[in-house]
């Protein structure tokens, strides 16, 4: 039978292949994938919670407003990232680092 | 003989299934060498997340995943992924760098929270709670009594990110005549 355990297994594998994915990838929009998978393993815990402790809706709530702001975090940060390679021609993480356009 | 039956009820094969159909794309994101192929791997490690949502129990943040996220989010990072990367050359586009400090990191931070994990005690699921009942008037109703603060707190950061994005792209639209030529 599935319990909290096993749901916080899986999501502790997903942390790990989006922090590889974070760490390892030198394109800014391959990152903010990992970025993603992050914030689905958190989300999942929420959720999870909610389902096994008790019949509350704290966690689905919170896991609603983590979608959301995962949303906003894309919309901000691909609009920076082709800003970013509109001034750079580059969205290697590695190479721009400068702040000035 | 009954432990390997309740061990293999649907609920228990769906649940597994969408463990490694999850898993599997996304370390098909982590791993993939273009990165359009890591982008559809994220479709698919999305879509997985929505049928774990709904395994769980939450309809409505089952259809919300796959409306924001596989509607919204995926189709903006394949926007931002065709316009930006030169996705032909895949040295360019989706380079790992760092690997033998991003492996040990990330296996030491699995290891050590599984561990964690597995030796924690755990309540076992809460009985008679009705499993698969709709969510949606609930969530409405607790979003507007118990939970209005993060909701209000949602909203006014839609409207800054709704603003801030303007902004931003206002400044590229401004800059690309002597930049994009």
């Amino acid at each position: 039978v599935i319990g909290l355990r096993e749901i916080y297994l899986v999501t502790a594998v997903l942390l790990g292949l989006g922090l590889y994915t974070v760490a390892t990838r030198r394109s800014a929009v391959a990152v903010l994938m990992g970025v993603e998978l992050i914030l689905n393993a958190a989300a999942l815990n929420f959720v999870g919670a909610a389902r096994f402790s008790s019949g509350q809706l704290g966690g689905q709530v919170f896991a609603l407003v983590i979608i959301v702001f995962a949303a906003t975090e894309a919309a901000v940060a691909l609009a920076i990232v082709l800003l970013a390679f509109r001034s750079a021609r580059t969205v290697d993480v590695e190479e721009s680092a400068t702040l000035r356009g | 003989m009954s432990a390997a039956l309740t061990a293999l009820d649907p609920a228990t094969i769906f649940f597994w299934l969408l463990s490694a159909s999850l898993l599997l794309s996304a370390a098909g994101v982590a791993f993939l060498p273009h990165i359009v192929y890591s982008a559809f791997a994220l479709l698919g490690a999305l879509a997985s997340v929505a049928g774990l949502y709904l395994w769980l129990g939450a309809d409505l943040l089952g259809v919300a995943q796959l409306l924001v996220y596989v509607g919204g989010v995926l189709v903006l990072l394949l926007f931002a992924v065709l316009l930006t990367s030169r996705i032909a050359d895949v040295r360019v586009s989706n380079l790992s760098a760092a690997v033998q400090v991003g492996v040990p990191v990330a296996v030491a931070l699995v290891a050590l929270v599984c561990k964690t994990i597995w030796l924690a005690p755990w309540p076992a699921a809460a009985e008679g709670a009705a499993r698969h009942a709709p969510t949606t008037a609930r969530l409405g109703d607790a979003l507007l009594r118990e939970h209005l603060l993060p909701f209000e707190l949602v909203s006014f950061v839609l409207l800054v990110v709704l603003a801030g994005t303007m902004a931003v792209a206002r400044r590229a639209i401004a800059t690309a005549p002597e930049g994009g030529a």
